[in-house]
């Protein structure tokens, strides 16, 4: 089928493009650019025009981070309604880790997630696999197998590697893939029992806090690892002043890291825990007004280069508990972008530059085919309305999680049209 | 006046003409507990629950005689023999206990927090009586009560509150209240026990027991609760008896008249000494006759009578 | 339209309390186990005056307690009421005395009750009298006066108020029209 978005504004970060003009799609890929595409097209039967004027067209968005909970915890997720949720968000591509139950630790889960995606055909489900056995910091898994079952990098997330020898022999071995290691940066030693940021905030409210410092001494070891073995090393959730500090310093010496954030860390901070409100438990905790602006400056001057959602869905029973007692996370695919949008009206980044964030950047992390506009690539596009304004309805979500703490809050810019491999897969104009 | 809340949540939301109310308020209840007949009709029918998810007699029994005294019926439920252990949720437990109608349900909980929790569900009032770390209204509103009722004033007084800052309830109360009325309140305590930011709260922090109650007025002692051994906070009790306890010869830094005060129950020998604790300086006893006042007089005001 | 109108000056409280003084000692024969008990606010403050008067003619000075009735009001629920909650002190026993309950308008009879209720909560008088400046009528409840200081017809329109030194700074005793009726 044929398809030609016409008169949007093309911004394409993998190929620093910025102009309005037509895109063709044939056959499940880009064909090319150009205008008044639909006139040249006119033998095609089954041929759609979407007249996208006032819209911004860009390559499919893709989320690196994100917990489908399937197999094992449906009762939060299933890769289907996560999937419907990343196509609500605008996402074509997304990765989801391995804290499934059982943990995607061998082969076969890692064959299950691909088949239910598959089954779905909605979005593409890029599954990174754990890192240790049963993610236990342990023993490594077999990567190579795991790879060719279809995974397309390495992590413990929801827990770090505590070993130190363990988490330099993953490095070097997934190098030797040209695979990257993706570090979920917490000494759980200085964050036991915490709840939330350590400051002024959790002086005030008595709740038991997690210090910069875990993630902070984390980072450091992780980034002198890195560099002693010449490993890709990707760090998750980055969330302090210090860490964004010592990966850009880390990152000039030529060490090979990449990192991301996720838009709760850049949008909010821990003054908004007063509350008691579980929607704000998250891990890394949501850090003080420092660490926030760190963060955004860090994402301005390219320290950061991935945003990615930490899409994290919980049930109601998981959430509705005393704060202490409260899974952590929240669910972030479906304003993920709107999020990052405000960036851009906040002018701490171009259009550009926030978009490869969110597009080249993220498929280079996990080496995936994805991410361009180019003639010949998946026709995998993203339309966005950056001026409409909607508000944030839990009760309208697609992921099977409601536990948002932007419940009612006023979004500017929305992905109107989603569109994977050619098929319009989301619709809103 | 009323107090136009429905809870009673901490601290921090009371404005200073609340807590002057519920001190006036409370003053005029002390009387009752003096008559041969302590009750009055007052909260006749009215069905008071108290909701303890930590263990503690003397905060539930002095709700209960408050309640009791004002003619309501209360009702005592613990954690450890109630549908808790059959792992119901504190939200389904509150949804139950909604659906018997009570007028009041007061809940000491271990974790913070969960007092909001419940007055954002529920349509009764709520009282915290304690929730982790976080606060622990009542005790600082008596607290308030006594200082108040022994030196005729709280402004300008100097307070040293001396202990585990960062995991006491009854801290973060009382520095919120008394510094809300005007005291000038100085903490000290191990510095592991001393939280960072703590000098966000409008206080002077010390590591050392000495520079606190130097020319204090009132000294207020904490608890030292044994788990802190093992959480590698401080090495020993003993250290700790050694170092931070109040005592016959620091007590001498304090102003000649200073008196001392302790939320109970008392670690005799660890964080107070036995004479300074039974001694004309402590008021430790008042404080267990003024919570009684004080609750009386915010279950009277959270039902709509008016002062 | 507001009209006030003074129906009791300074020197007609004056006459009325010592008359209601001579009329306690008379009922009573005398001041044996006789014990006088303020209704707060105003009620405390006539009390006082009626103990002194009654210490002036018989040289003795009798018991003097003072009661607030908040607590025990029937309307305990009802928000448009401010009244408020003073002291009670009673430093001394009821059982077998003869109390003369003391307040300065007598209105619907819901105050005496809950002060009759209050009092036997402290003990078992032997008798309770009822002494009162005004009596406006309307009663409520089945509650009469043993001493008046004026009968004062009055309708619900109406408001009375008894003005003393000790709090108003002059003793009159006022009425007036007000725009609704306030029970």
């Amino acid at each position: 089928m044929t398809l030609v978005l016409k008169g949007g504004r093309v911004v394409d970060p993998s190929l620093n493009r910025d102009e309005v003009t037509d895109l063709l799609i044939e056959n499940g890929k880009i064909v090319k650019t150009g205008r008044d595409l639909h006139k040249a097209n006119k033998k095609a039967s089954g041929i759609e025009v979407l007249d996208l004027r006032g819209k911004i067209v860009v390559p499919g968005l893709i989320d690196i981070h994100t917990h489908l909970r399937e197999p094992g915890f449906e009762y939060k997720e299933t890769i289907a309604s996560g999937s419907a949720a990343a196509l609500a968000g605008g996402f074509t591509s997304i990765a989801c880790m391995p804290n499934t139950n059982p943990v995607n630790d061998n082969r076969s889960v890692t064959e299950f997630i691909r088949r239910k995606t598959a089954e779905c055909g909605l979005v593409n489900v890029y599954p990174i696999a754990a890192l240790s056995v049963k993610s236990e910091g342990a023993l490594l898994t077999e990567f190579q197998d795991l790879r060719d079952a279809g995974a397309v990098g390495f992590s413990d997330d929801g827990k770090p590697v505590m070993n130190a020898a363990l988490m330099r022999r993953a490095l070097e071995y997934a190098s030797s893939l040209d695979m990257p290691i993706v570090a979920h940066c917490e000494d759980t030693n200085l964050s036991a029992g915490g709840v939330m940021h350590e400051g002024t905030v959790s002086a005030e409210l008595g709740l038991a806090a997690v210090p910069s410092l875990a993630e902070e001494t984390m980072v450091a070891r992780d980034l002198l690892l890195a560099e002693y073995t010449g490993a890709p090393l990707h760090i998750a959730h980055v969330s302090t002043a210090g860490s964004v500090r010592m990966i850009r310093e880390a990152r000039a010496r030529g060490v090979r890291v990449t990192a991301e954030t996720a838009p709760h860390y850049f949008t909010l901070t821990d003054g908004e825990l007063r509350g008691f409100d579980t929607n704000l438990k998250v891990n890394p905790p949501l850090r003080n007004r420092e660490d926030r602006e760190a963060v955004r400056a860090g994402l301005a001057d390219g320290a950061i280069d991935v945003i990615a959602s930490d899409h994290a869905p919980h049930a109601r029973t998981d959430k509705e508990v005393e704060f202490d007692y409260a899974a952590s996370g929240l669910t972030g695919l479906e304003t993920s972008l709107s999020l990052s949008l405000a960036l851009v009206a906040d002018g701490v980044l171009s259009l550009l530059s926030l978009l490869a964030k969110m597009t080249v950047n993220a498929a280079g992390v996990l080496r995936l085919p994805k991410g361009t506009l180019a003639a010949g690539a998946d026709a995998d596009v993203t339309v966005i309305d950056p001026a409409r304004e909607w508000v944030c309805d839990r009760a309208l979500f697609r992921s099977r999680g409601r536990n948002t703490p932007f419940h009612g809050r006023i979004m500017r810019g929305k992905a109107v049209l989603t569109v994977v491999g050619g098929a319009i897969r989301y619709r809103d104009i | 006046m009323k107090l136009n809340r429905k809870d009673i949540l901490g601290i921090r939301e009371l404005s200073v003409e609340e807590i002057r109310l519920i001190l006036d308020t409370a003053d005029s209840f002390l009387e009752v507990s003096t008559r041969e007949i302590k009750k009055v009709p007052t909260l006749r029918g009215r069905t008071v629950v108290n909701l303890f998810y930590e263990a503690s007699t003397r905060t539930r029994t002095s709700f209960e005689i408050a309640g009791k005294r004002l003619s309501a019926d209360t009702i005592n439920i613990s954690a450890s023999t109630s549908s808790v252990v059959k792992g119901e949720t504190l939200i389904d437990t509150a949804r139950n206990l909604e659906a018997m109608n009570p007028d009041i349900i007061v809940i000491r909980h271990s974790a913070a927090g969960a007092p909001h929790l419940l007055a954002g569900l529920l349509r009764q009032s709520v009282i915290n009586a304690g929730d982790g770390a976080h606060e622990h209204p009542t005790q600082a509103l008596l607290d308030m009560m006594t200082i108040r009722s022994k030196r005729g004033r709280i402004e300008g007084l100097q307070v040293a509150i001396i202990g585990d800052i960062a995991h006491s309830r009854v801290a973060r109360s009382n520095i919120l209240g008394l510094t809300k009325m005007g005291a000038r309140v100085s903490v000290a305590g191990p510095a592991t026990m001393i939280p960072r930011g703590i000098e966000n709260m409008g206080v002077i922090a010390h590591t050392r027991i000495e520079e606190a109650i130097r020319d204090a007025d009132i000294v207020m002692m904490l608890r030292i609760q044994t788990e802190r051994e093992r959480q590698n906070i401080f090495p020993s009790l003993r250290e700790y008896a050694q170092y931070f306890s109040l005592n016959r010869r620091n007590i001498e830094l304090a102003k000649p008249d200073a008196l001392v005060m302790h939320p109970g129950p008392i670690n005799r020998g660890v964080e107070i000494s036995p004479d300074i604790a039974d001694g004309p300086r402590s008021i430790i006893l008042d404080q267990v006759t003024n919570g009684v006042a004080v609750r009386m007089a915010l279950l009277y005001l959270l039902t709509g009578g008016d002062t | 339209m507001e009209k006030k109108k003074v129906v009791m000056d300074a020197d007609g409280i004056g006459r009325s309390l010592t008359r209601i003084a001579y009329e306690i000692l008379e009922k009573n024969r005398g001041v044996e186990e006789l014990v006088i008990v303020g209704i707060q606010t105003g009620g405390v403050y006539l009390a006082r005056r009626l103990r002194q008067k009654i210490a002036a003619m018989e040289g003795v000075e009798i018991p003097l307690g003072i009661l607030d009735i908040t607590l025990y009001r029937d309307d305990i629920r009802t928000a448009h009421r401010k009244q408020l909650l003073g002291k009670t002190d009673i430093p001394f026993s009821l059982d077998g005395k003869k109390v003369v309950l003391v307040d300065d308008v007598l209105f619907t009879g819901r105050t005496i009750r809950a002060a009759m209720d209050a009092l036997i909560d402290f003990g078992r008088p032997k008798l309770i009298q009822l002494a009162v400046l005004i009596d406006r009528g309307h009663r409520e409840l089945p509650i009469r006066a043993d001493f008046v200081g004026q009968d004062l017809p009055s309708s619900l329109w109406e408001a009375v108020s008894v003005h003393l030194m000790e709090k108003n700074g002059a003793d009159e005793v006022l009425i007036e029209e007000t725009g609704e009726v306030r029970l």
